[in-house]
C-alpha cells in the first residue's frame, strides 16, 4: 500500500480549528475516569469535518482527550461506519439489507461494479467515485435501494446503473471541493 | 417565547389550547370548514420526493389566500411504504397514493378547492380492483391495531404543540405527580408489556431492579440501534412520534430514580436522529425535560448518542460500551445492567418501541393494555413487512394473529403470484418458518417452539425464487461481518458455517457436510457469550431442519431448486426459438455463445461464467437458465 496524500492533513487546515473548537466546549477533564463518552460523537463530527479519519485526525482527537492514539484507532476499527480511507466525491452506496437482497441487490452491486470498473469498498482512479455496500438504510418499501451521496434512488432494476449515475450527476452535479 | 409548564393544571389548559391544531385530524367527527393535507415524511416517502410535495401543496395555500382554512404538513410514516407517497386529506380522510410533486396541483384544485376526490390517485384494491377513499376500508389497514404507532401519520412529529393536543405529556405528569414509583411500576407489571427488543421479557420486573439496587446515579437509556436489517419500526417510531419515546424515557426515569437518560441511536437513521433532537430540544424549553419537571422534585435530562455501524451494539452490555466511547464488545451477565449499567451504575435499557407503549398504558389504563393479545404476550407488535410482499409497509397487529393474517391479508400475498416458501422473523437472531406454520399466532412463545424468535420486529417474506441454503449463507454473512470477536464460538465457529454454506452453494458440498453444519451450528448456540453468538446459528438450525430438500439438492444433484445460486446453473439456447440475432452472443463477456447470424446459436458449456447477461439481452425467450 502506497501512503495516501493526505490533503486535509496539510499545514493549517481549517478543519483542525473547527474540530478543535468542538472538542474544547465540551470541556473534558485529563482526569475524569469517563472523559471518553464524547469520543464516537467527536469522531463522527470529525468524519463529517474531513471525510474520513486518517492518522493525524485520530492523534489530533487523541491528544484532545489525554487518552491513547490507540484507544481512538481501536473504536474507528471496530465501528463500520468510521472510515480511515476516503471516499470519492460521489459516494455509491448499495443496501445489502435483506430486503434488498431478496430483491436482487448483489446484481445491482455488480453493475455498478461493471460501470465504474472498481469492487465495492473502492475508489476510482481520479477519486470522483467510489462503491461501498450499506446495511439496511431502512427504505424496505423502496428495495432495492442506492444512495448517491444523501439521495436515495429505490426500486432500481438491473442494467440502469449508468442511466442513475448520469441522472444524479445532472440533478445535483459533483460536489465542489471545498477551499 | 414559549414558557415553561409548571404544573400539571396549566398543562390541561395548554391540552385544551392546542386541542384544535389536531381537531381536524384526530376527531372523526369534525364538522368545521377547515382541511388538512398530511404527507407522508418518512424515509422511504422523502426519498420519493414528499417534501417537495408538502411545499407545494404550502405554495398552493399561499397563492390562494387560503392560510386561514388549510393547512399542510408532514407527518410520520403511514406505514404503507409500498404505495409512497402518500397524502391523505381531512376531515374526509381520503388516502392518496404514489402522488408525485406534480399531484399536488390537481389534488389542491379538484379537492381543496371543490371537494372533488381525486379518482386517480386512490388506492385501489388489487382483487375487487375497487378504489378506496378511505384507509380503514383497505385490507391494510382493516386489521391493524395501532397503539406504539398511534400518533404516526397524525401529528406533525415536529411541532410539540400537536403532540399535547393529543393529549402527549400528561401520562406523565399524572405518574410524577399522582404515584409513587412503587404504584407506577406495579401498573406496568399489570399491563403485561414485554421487552419489545425481542426476548418479552417483562418491563416492569426490568424497572423493578433498577430501583431495587440503590445508588445516587442511575440511568435510563433508549435503545434506538436497529441493527436488523430489513426492520424500520423503530425508525418510524421517531421520525413519526418522538416525543412517545422521550415521555416514556422520562416515566421509566421516575420509576427506578435516574436522572439522565441516553438515547443510543443508528448513525444511518439521519432524520431520525434530527427528529428527536427537536424533540429534546422542544420538551426541555417547556420544562417537560429538566429540573423540577412540572414544578415536582423530580429532574431528568436526556441526550442523543450516535451509534457507529455495529449490529452487536444492539446487545445492551455493547451498547453501554459504545456510549462510555470504547469497542461495543459485549460483557459477561450476570452483573445485569440494571445492577451495573453505564459507568458501574444500575441502568435500565428499554427498545423505542417498548418505550412508545408506556404513555399509552398510564392514559388508558393497564387493564385496557393486558386486554390486547394472548394470555402470555399482551399488547401489540410492529412489523416492518418486506421482501417478497405485496404490500410492503409497516404493521401494528395484536399479539396472537397468525403469520398467514400478517403476510396475506394485512401484506396482499406473494409479489408476482408466486408460491410463498419461508418467512424470516427476527432478522439474522430469527428462523426460517414454513409454509405448514403459518396458522401459528405470533407471539414471543409459539415462534421461540417453531425455531424462530419475534425479535425487534423484522418479517422478510420469501418466495420459492428463493433458496434457502443462500438466505442462510447470507444471514451467517452478516454475522461474521459484525461478530465483535470476543469469544471464540462467534468468532471462529460462524466463520466456519459461513466456509460450509459457501461451498454448498458452489456445488462442492458434501453429506458429511450438512452434519459438520448442524453440530457446529448447536454448539455456538450453546456456548457463545452473548445474545448475538447465541442466535447466530438460528437461520442455519432451523433452514436445515425445515429445508432439508434443498440442501439434499444442493449436495447431491448439484442443482439449486430456486435457480439462485450461480455455479449450480446452467444456461443453454433453445433452437427452436432461437432467430439467430447475435444479440446473446454479443452481450456474453466471455465469447462463448457461437452461431452464424440468423442461425440458431449455441453455448460452449466449459468457458460460460453463468453471468446470465445471454438471458436477458435475448428477446425471443430462447435462453433457458437450468
Amino acid at each position: 500500500m502506497t501512503e495516501q496524500k493526505n490533503p486535509c492533513c496539510t499545514g493549517s487546515n481549517p478543519g483542525f480549528t473547527e474540530l478543535g473548537a468542538y472538542i474544547d466546549a465540551l470541556k473534558i477533564d485529563p482526569n475524569d475516569p469517563e472523559r471518553k463518552e464524547m469520543l464516537i460523537m467527536t469522531l463522527h463530527k470529525a468524519q463529517s469535518i474531513f471525510g474520513y479519519l486518517p492518522a493525524e485526525v485520530q492523534q489530533f482527537v487523541a491528544k484532545k482527550f489525554s487518552i491513547p492514539h490507540a484507544a481512538v484507532s481501536g473504536v474507528i476499527s471496530f465501528y463500520n461506519y468510521f472510515t480511515t480511507t476516503p471516499k470519492g466525491k460521489t459516494n455509491i452506496s448499495i443496501c445489502m439489507g435483506t430486503a434488498c437482497y431478496v430483491n436482487g441487490s448483489d446484481k445491482i452491486l455488480q453493475d455498478f461494479e461493471k460501470a465504474l470498473g472498481i469492487k465495492s469498498g473502492q475508489v476510482t482512479a481520479d477519486g470522483r467515485f467510489s462503491i461501498e455496500s450499506l446495511r439496511c438504510v431502512g427504505a424496505c418499501g423502496l428495495a432495492p435501494v442506492v444512495l448517491i451521496n444523501d439521495h436515495v434512488y429505490g426500486k432500481v432494476k438491473q442494467g440502469q446503473a449508468e442511466k442513475i449515475i448520469e441522472e444524479y450527476l445532472i440533478e445535483y452535479g459533483e460536489p465542489v471541493e471545498v477551499e | 417565547m414559549t414558557t415553561r409548564i409548571k404544573n400539571f393544571e396549566q398543562l390541561k389548559q395548554k391540552y385544551e389550547e392546542y386541542k384544535s391544531l389536531v381537531e381536524v385530524r384526530a376527531d372523526l367527527d369534525y364538522d368545521g370548514d377547515q382541511k388538512f393535507i398530511l404527507v407522508c415524511g418518512g424515509t422511504g416517502c422523502v426519498s420519493s420526493k414528499s417534501l417537495q410535495i408538502v411545499e407545494n401543496f404550502q405554495n398552493l395555500i399561499k397563492e390562494h389566500g387560503l392560510e386561514n382554512k388549510v393547512r399542510a404538513s408532514i407527518s410520520g410514516c403511514f406505514g404503507f411504504c409500498e404505495k409512497g407517497p402518500i397524502v391523505k386529506v381531512f376531515p374526509e380522510n381520503v388516502f392518496y397514493v404514489q402522488v408525485t410533486p406534480n399531484d399536488a396541483k390537481e389534488i389542491f384544485e379538484k379537492h381543496i378547492m371543490n371537494d372533488q376526490v381525486v379518482d386517480r390517485l386512490l388506492y385501489v384494491e388489487p382483487v375487487s380492483q375497487k378504489s378506496m377513499h378511505d384507509s380503514l376500508e383497505m385490507p391494510f389497514y382493516r386489521r391493524q391495531m395501532r397503539v406504539a404507532l398511534r400518533h404516526c401519520g397524525l401529528i406533525d412529529p415536529e411541532i410539540i404543540e400537536e403532540y399535547i393536543g393529543v393529549g402527549g405529556y400528561q401520562s406523565l405528569a399524572k405518574v410524577i405527580t399522582q404515584m409513587t414509583p412503587e404504584e407506577a411500576i406495579e401498573i406496568m407489571k399489570q399491563s403485561g408489556l414485554g421487552g419489545r427488543g425481542g426476548a418479552g421479557f417483562s418491563t416492569g420486573r426490568k424497572w423493578e431492579f433498577g430501583r431495587m439496587y440503590q445508588s445516587d446515579r442511575k440511568f435510563v437509556i433508549c435503545n434506538a440501534d436497529e441493527g436488523d436489517p430489513g426492520a424500520f419500526m423503530d425508525r418510524s417510531i421517531m421520525e413519526g412520534d418522538a416525543h412517545t419515546v422521550v415521555e416514556g424515557m422520562a416515566i421509566a426515569a421516575y420509576c427506578i430514580g435516574a436522572n439522565q437518560g441516553y438515547v443510543y441511536i443508528r448513525a444511518e437513521y439521519p432524520l431520525a436522529v434530527k427528529r428527536l433532537q427537536i424533540a429534546i430540544d422542544e420538551a426541555r424549553e417547556l420544562g417537560l425535560l429538566g429540573k423540577n419537571i412540572l414544578g415536582t422534585d423530580f429532574s431528568f435530562d436526556v441526550d442523543i448518542r450516535l451509534g457507529a455501524g455495529a449490529f452487536v451494539c444492539g446487545e445492551e452490555t455493547a451498547l453501554i460500551q459504545s456510549i462510555q466511547g470504547n469497542r461495543g464488545e459485549p460483557t459477561t451477565k450476570p452483573p445485569f445492567p440494571a445492577e451495573k449499567g453505564l459507568w458501574q451504575q444500575p441502568t435500565v435499557v428499554n427498545n423505542v418501541e417498548t418505550l412508545a407503549n408506556v404513555p399509552v398504558i398510564f392514559d388508558k389504563g393497564p387493564e385496557w393494555f393486558a386486554n390486547i393479545g394472548t394470555e402470555k404476550s399482551k399488547g401489540t407488535k410492529v412489523f416492518a413487512l418486506a421482501g417478497k410482499v405485496n404490500n410492503v409497509g409497516l404493521v401494528e397487529v395484536p399479539m396472537g394473529t397468525t403469520l398467514r393474517q400478517l403476510i396475506f391479508e394485512i401484506g396482499g400475498g406473494v409479489r408476482d403470484n408466486r408460491k410463498f416458501k419461508a418467512a424470516q422473523s427476527g432478522g439474522p437472531s430469527g428462523g426460517l418458518i414454513p409454509e405448514q406454520f403459518l396458522d401459528t399466532p405470533i407471539d414471543y412463545q409459539s415462534l421461540g417452539q417453531i425455531g424462530s424468535m419475534m425479535g425487534s420486529g423484522g418479517m422478510i417474506v420469501m418466495s420459492d425464487t428463493d433458496c434457502m441454503v443462500n438466505i442462510a449463507r447470507f444471514y451467517v454473512e452478516f454475522i461474521v461481518d459484525e461478530s465483535c470477536g470476543r469469544c471464540v464460538p462467534c468468532r471462529v465457529g460462524t466463520k466456519r458455517m459461513l466456509e460450509i454454506l459457501t461451498d454448498i452453494t458452489k456445488g462442492k458440498g458434501t453429506l458429511e457436510m450438512l452434519d459438520e453444519l448442524q453440530s457446529l451450528a448447536e454448539t455456538i448456540k450453546d456456548t457463545a457469550l452473548c445474545g448475538l453468538g447465541q442466535t447466530a446459528p438460528n437461520p442455519v438450525l432451523s433452514s436445515l431442519r425445515y429445508f432439508m430438500d434443498e440442501y439434499k439438492a444442493h449436495v447431491v444433484e448439484k442443482r439449486c431448486p430456486a435457480g439462485v445460486c450461480t455455479e449450480l446453473l446452467h444456461y443453454e439456447i433453445n433452437p427452436e426459438k432461437c432467430i439467430g440475432c447475435t444479440a446473446c452472443a454479443r452481450a456474453c463477456p466471455v465469447s462463448c455463445i457461437s452461431g452464424a447470424p440468423k442461425q440458431a446459436h449455441v453455448i460452449d458449456q466449459e468457458k460460460c461464467i453463468k453471468c446470465g447477461n445471454c438471458l436477458q439481452k435475448c428477446r425471443f425467450g430462447a435462453v433457458i437458465r437450468k
